[in-house]
């Protein structure tokens, strides 16, 4: 990884809508240069995609998260491949991580209602033959997320002139 | 009230630049400001972390008048693997109130009545009025911008007389973000040591220069350290200006005189600002280099974007201001960030604000995100645009 690559992506990580003749003039180098950097990014699966942080809970619009620990029974040959593809493969299925100590895969899963979280988990999750145990946990509140505060936004309390 | 109520030294200073220019300013709701000298970043959490920590623990008393003794072995591993200096922490060494306090208690250490002091503007605001206050006579040198604002020896050699006693070397620069390389120092220092002058090198925004180029302290020259009062701080470099902590180091007879003074009026560096230093030197190295990243990335944009107005403008390689030239418009400064401020309403501070040889010339700082940089220096564009078009 060279280190304009780096610099790139630490910038569109914060901001993925800024302009890239303006990332050229911030990195001292040529838009072409940026856009080849972006291209490569996308196609080495660094970059895979350009989401919007939203703070659904001021939008009235109703929506529940949920954090599932699942333990499951790895196949032999396979380990936790098979299983963790069964269940990224679902839409409602946010996130799929492989964990160490008390359980295995870690699922975030976001749905309109607690029922459908509930329905998910018993009618989905659970009757796969490999889950032998979920334990769910559900979101209040996002506090900071993807190194975002959502709550409230900095204000600039410097005194307006100083030496 | 009486005449002579008022110390007449005091009632004598001029009042500061920054401050008239403040005056008018706050009286304005929604202006908006690149006229901040103090970093936009938050102080890391870490170094945070730390003083809140130092206050659950209690150490809430006076360290010694010279600074807490891990605080200043980690100046000295910070002198020595920066600049390789070497500086002993229990004779050469003074933590103080910021930067400013150390410049202050330098003049007064070393300032004898009618002593010179050269003073290179434009710089910082406080080195003309701590002169006066310990009765020395400030002399200044009008940094050029041919030079990209760099002390030359011929103008060094052209201010020095018989008085002299003091050089003040205010690099990395604010307000206009020249710095001195290696090879600009070492021409100095002949004439220098020729004329036994001291030099008081303020140092602050050492941390901040750009494009690969490390800063060079002066001490760190042959024969320099023995007559160079070096003096930091944690503000810019750590984002901690509000905690006000800097230090001076510089010979022991100095230093030792420096410590007297402030003994007497100070005591010492706030206890919590102490700690949290301690952790800023210890581990952020990172924090240091993300800023600069950023403040990099800003320098760039707003040049670019000057470039563009058509503002000339040198390129800075330091600290975080740029010091573009508006004198085809034939305005003063002080007219020019006037008018701006109230018909764009926003704030560039005028460039006089740091010596008379500012004249022509705005301090835009760059310590804001590029949204609030793009937005103020599109007004500043539609204000210049109209001003051609008259």
């Amino acid at each position: 990884m060279n280190t304009l690559k780096e610099r790139i992506l630490t910038i569109i990580e914060k901001n993925s809508r800024i302009d890239t003749a303006e990332l050229a003039v911030m990195l001292g180098t040529e838009e072409s240069e940026i856009l080849d950097a972006l291209q490569e990014l996308e196609n080495d699966g660094i970059i895979c995609g350009y989401h919007t942080m939203i703070n659904w809970d001021k939008t009235g619009i109703e929506k529940v998260t949920a954090l599932i620990e699942v333990r499951v029974t790895p196949k032999r040959g396979q380990g936790f491949e098979d299983i963790a593809e069964r269940i990224y493969k679902y839409p409602e299925v946010n996130t799929v991580y492989l964990m160490s100590g008390g359980y295995d895969l870690m699922v975030i899963l976001e749905g309109k209602t607690l029922k459908d979280v509930a329905g998910f988990v018993t009618n989905k999750l659970s009757t796969l033959d490999t889950v032998i145990g979920t334990t769910t946990h559900f979101i209040l509140k996002k506090y900071k997320d993807h190194g975002t505060i959502m709550a409230k936004k900095r204000e600039d309390i410097r005194e307006i002139v100083t030496p | 009230m009486r005449d002579d109520l008022l110390a007449k030294k005091t009632v004598g200073l001029k009042p500061s630049g920054i401050r008239k220019f403040f005056d008018i300013v706050a009286d304005m709701k929604d202006a908006i400001s690149l006229g901040v000298g103090e970093p936009d970043f938050d102080t890391p959490w870490h170094i945070r972390d730390e003083g809140i920590y130092s206050l659950e623990k209690g150490r809430t008393f006076y360290t010694s008048n010279a600074g807490l003794k891990e605080l200043r072995m980690e100046i000295a591993s910070y002198l020595k693997r920066t600049q390789n200096l070497d500086y002993r922490y229990m004779h050469e060494m003074l933590v103080t109130v910021g930067g400013s306090e150390a410049i202050d208690l330098a003049m007064r250490a070393l300032i004898n009545p009618g002593d010179e002091v050269l003073i290179p503007q434009p710089s910082y605001v406080s080195y003309e009025p701590t002169v006066v206050l310990a009765d020395g006579v400030p002399v200044f040198i009008n940094l050029k911008e041919e030079n990209r604002f760099r002390l030359t020896p011929e103008e060094l050699e052209a201010a020095i007389t018989p008085k002299t006693k003091i050089l003040v070397m205010p690099y990395p620069n604010n307000p206009t973000g020249a710095i001195m390389e290696k090879e600009d120092l070492e021409k100095l220092v002949p004439i220098i040591v020729r004329h036994d002058l001291i030099v008081v090198s303020d140092e602050i925004y050492c941390e901040l220069t750009y494009g690969g180029k490390k800063h060079v302290s002066i001490a760190s020259l042959p024969g320099m350290q023995e007559r160079t009062i070096l003096i930091n701080g944690f503000s810019k470099a750590y984002a901690m200006t509000g905690w006000r902590l800097g230090y001076a180091c510089g010979p022991e007879p100095i230093i030792r005189q420096m410590t007297k003074i402030h003994q007497y009026c100070i005591m010492c560096a706030p206890t919590t600002s102490q700690y949290a230093a301690v952790e800023a030197l210890r581990n952020g190295d990172p924090d240091i280099a993300m800023m600069r990243e950023a403040y990099d990335e800003r320098r760039r944009f707003v040049l670019h974007i000057l470039a563009k107005m058509g503002l000339p403008c040198f390129e800075p390689e330091g600290a975080f201001y740029v010091f573009p030239c508006i004198k085809e418009f034939g305005m003063t400064s002080d007219e020019f960030a006037t008018t701006l401020l109230k018909e764009e309403k926003v704030a560039i501070v005028p460039g006089t604000a740091f010596g008379d040889c500012g004249e022509g010339y705005l301090r835009i700082s760059y310590a804001y995100s590029i949204d609030d940089l793009k937005k103020a220096l599109g007004r500043l564009a539609d204000f210049v645009e109209r001003l051609r078009s008259k």
